[in-house]
């Protein structure tokens, strides 16, 4: 019987296996940042125990840093935890793309960009998003910060082996719609908890005629679904995108390029559960609520308490409503907002930005509406501002910013204020993510483009009709 | 790490599903350095309203809930973000037992390695325990070494990985053990697939 990538990425990295215990796991590549790692590195310190593995580790300042003004950290303890991060890093002799380093951006955009990102390796991160790596077919998962220092003083971790789950996106994808489309309808189908005890591997047609940086936002929010962790298996766009990158395999790149070929699920592979969504069947999406599970198509209504059968559904709704100051019934395209976030590991990378873009065509952002654009990493700025896309968005009244997590979860200056509603291309909708009483409605860019100009929730298909 | 084994104590009942750790701890909370400290913090936003006062009827401002070792909470507690600080804020405020029908992947993991015990009841005994722990405060006495949670009369036993038992029994320090695996690390390290 056939083995599924899971499986072969899986076994291919036990260093140790015994009745009894969970498998000792050898980990490729560490991705480092200044929110999760101190007390790690502390922990070490206290310890007398080095960093076994820098080759193999990678840092870079995302969470905290300021998007404008730059290098100017107006908060004392964020500062205090930026320079925490360049001292340990030099401390431990691990490499940092520091604040202003041409390779510096969110860490899960920069890690593909320089190549570091491959087939078949062991990724991981303190942050939970670390799951993107996924996209090309890697196992790449989110740890804390006690398995940040396991990691780094052994480069191993004790893992029990998850189960496998394949979730099959079948047919074409209709006209219009968002790989960010796709992963929100995944997980309003399935559920916040879809992926628990699992990893999940991504299949059919319609994900396999997505774009690396496409593939990467649907594997970003596996997490979202509760999954361990999210896979793509590769196929000759992960190779094309990965050849020729910084960190990337050079005299023996073909090779390379085989082996990761032969990672690819075989035909007759099994899981241990299987999901399956017509793609057909996906609208471009808005969350209503305060999980990433409660969102629906544009052209429908906040779902009401008649909709759900469970008595606790019932209850959740009323709670997310309240919180959302929402009513039920209400169309999604009259729910006005005030904010727009165009950013995160989820949406800043440069297929996002021009998405964006396209659905501006010369409109201003509407009264009373205050929208950011913060590319996903130093380079993605650069590649956008060499095709002019910083100009568009200027010109349309977008604020232009340096690169980090920013309002994602607004751990800088970037905060939605209490009350008020941010369309974002972020990945979660939690109460208070974007700032205590905030309120999130996640879409994907050109969702919050549209948004952006009209000042409300609109279908994006519609102006993107009216161009063809 | 400290050991764990008999915990007895009044519950702390948290009836809420798909608890994220964005609520356990917010963000503006993470950026110490420290592994301490963050229990003040834990639940901020439903403890404390916009002016910063108590709400009176968020259930870890009630009195007679003070104290309390023994969380109980609903579904996929935990999910979202991989916060450490999550399960550190949880510790430092008091709690070193939870109860719940799941939780999320990560957070469940990073219990372990701070000395909580994070038991698995079915939704069907937790509701039973979070009934009747919002009705009056009540008391409970949980054993690891014996895998039960003992309300009155009533016991309740539990399963737990056989690896993550002796660890919070022990109290051991992962990193200790995995180095005496150095060897076969090693030998990992010199056959594994690299390109060039």
């Amino acid at each position: 019987m056939g083995k599924n990538i899971i499986e072969k990425v899986w076994d291919n990295h036990i260093v140790h296996e015994e009745e009894g215990k969970p498998d000792l796991l050898f980990i490729d590549l560490h991705l480092v940042h200044e929110v999760t790692s101190p007390q790690a590195f502390e922990g070490l310190r206290l310890n007398n125990r080095q960093v076994r593995r820098p080759d193999l580790t990678f840092a870079t300042m995302d969470h905290n840093v300021p998007t404008q003004n730059l290098p100017v950290i107006n908060d004392p303890i964020a500062k205090k935890q930026i320079m925490t991060l360049a001292d340990n890093c030099r401390e431990f002799g691990v490499e940092l793309a520091d604040m202003g380093h041409p390779d510096q951006g969110i860490v899960h955009v920069i890690g593909p960009q320089l190549g570091l990102t491959q087939p078949g390796k062991t990724i991981v991160c303190g942050d939970s998003h670390t799951s993107t790596h996924g996209a090309f077919g890697a196992i790449a998962f989110g740890i804390g910060t006690s398995e940040v220092e396991h990691v780094l003083s052994t480069q191993t971790l004790w893992q029990n082996k998850p189960k496998t789950m394949e979730v099959r996106v079948e047919g074409q994808l209709a006209f219009g719609v968002a790989a960010k489309d796709i992963i929100l309808a995944i997980i309003a189908k399935f559920g916040i908890d879809m992926g628990t005890g699992h990893i999940v591997e991504f299949t059919g047609e319609a994900i396999h005629a997505l774009s690396m940086e496409e593939r990467m936002t649907i594997c970003n929010m596996s997490i979202e679904a509760g999954a361990k962790a999210g896979l793509i298996s590769p196929d000759a766009t992960t190779v094309e995108y990965i050849r020729g990158r910084k960190f990337a395999p050079q005299t023996e790149f073909e090779e390379a390029a085989a082996y990761w070929l032969s990672l690819a699920s075989d035909e007759d592979a099994t899981y241990d559960e299987v999901r399956i969504i017509e793609a057909s069947e996906i609208e471009p999406i808005v969350t209503w609520g305060t999980n990433p599970s409660m969102g629906i198509g544009v052209s429908k209504n906040v779902p009401a308490k008649e909709d759900f059968t469970d008595e606790s559904d019932k209850q959740a709704l009323q709670k997310a409503l309240a919180y959302m100051d929402l009513e039920e019934g209400t169309p999604i395209t009259s729910i006005a907002i005030q904010h727009v976030f165009i950013g995160s590991c989820t949406n800043s990378r440069l297929h996002d930005l021009r998405a964006a873009a396209s659905v501006i065509q010369g409109r201003k952002v509407a009264d009373g509406v205050r929208a950011i654009v913060v590319p996903g990493s130093y380079s993605v700025k650069q590649q956008a501002e060499q095709e002019g896309l910083d100009q568009l968005f200027l010109e349309a009244g977008f604020e232009w910013r340096e690169s980090g997590c920013s309002m994602c979860l607004a751990m800088n200056e970037d905060v939605v204020p209490a009350g008020e509603r941010c369309a974002s291309t972020s990945n979660r909708n939690f109460e208070g993510r974007q700032g205590a009483g905030s309120r999130t409605h996640l879409v994907s860019p050109p969702m919050a483009a549209a948004a952006a100009i009209a000042g409300h929730f609109v279908d994006v298909r519609e102006i993107m009709k009216a161009t063809v | 790490m400290k050991p764990i084994n008999e915990v007895t104590s009044v519950l702390t009942p948290l009836n809420r599903k798909n608890v994220d750790t964005d609520q356990i701890i917010s963000k503006e909370f993470l950026k110490r350095i420290e592994r301490t400290g963050f229990g003040q913090y834990v639940f901020y936003h439903w403890r404390f309203d916009a002016l910063g006062n108590p709400v009176e009827n968020f259930v870890l401002n009630q009195p007679e809930y003070k104290g309390s070792s023994i969380l109980v909470a609903h579904d996929n507690f935990g999910c979202g973000s991989s916060r450490e600080h999550a399960p550190w804020a949880i510790l430092d405020y008091g709690f070193n037992v939870i109860i719940a029908p799941s939780y999320a992947d990560i957070f469940h993991n990073n219990c372990f390695k701070n000395g909580i015990l994070p038991i698995e009841l079915s939704i069907q005994e937790v509701e039973e325990i979070l009934a009747i722990s919002e009705q009056i405060a009540t008391e409970a006495t949980v054993s690891l070494e014996k895998q039960t949670v003992s309300i009155g009369t009533k016991v309740y036993p539990f399963e737990i990985d056989a690896y993550y038992k002796q660890m919070l029994l022990n109290g051991w320090d992962e990193i200790s053990l995995t180095i005496q695996y150095d060897e076969q690390i090693k030998r990992y390290e010199q056959n594994r697939t690299v390109f060039a």
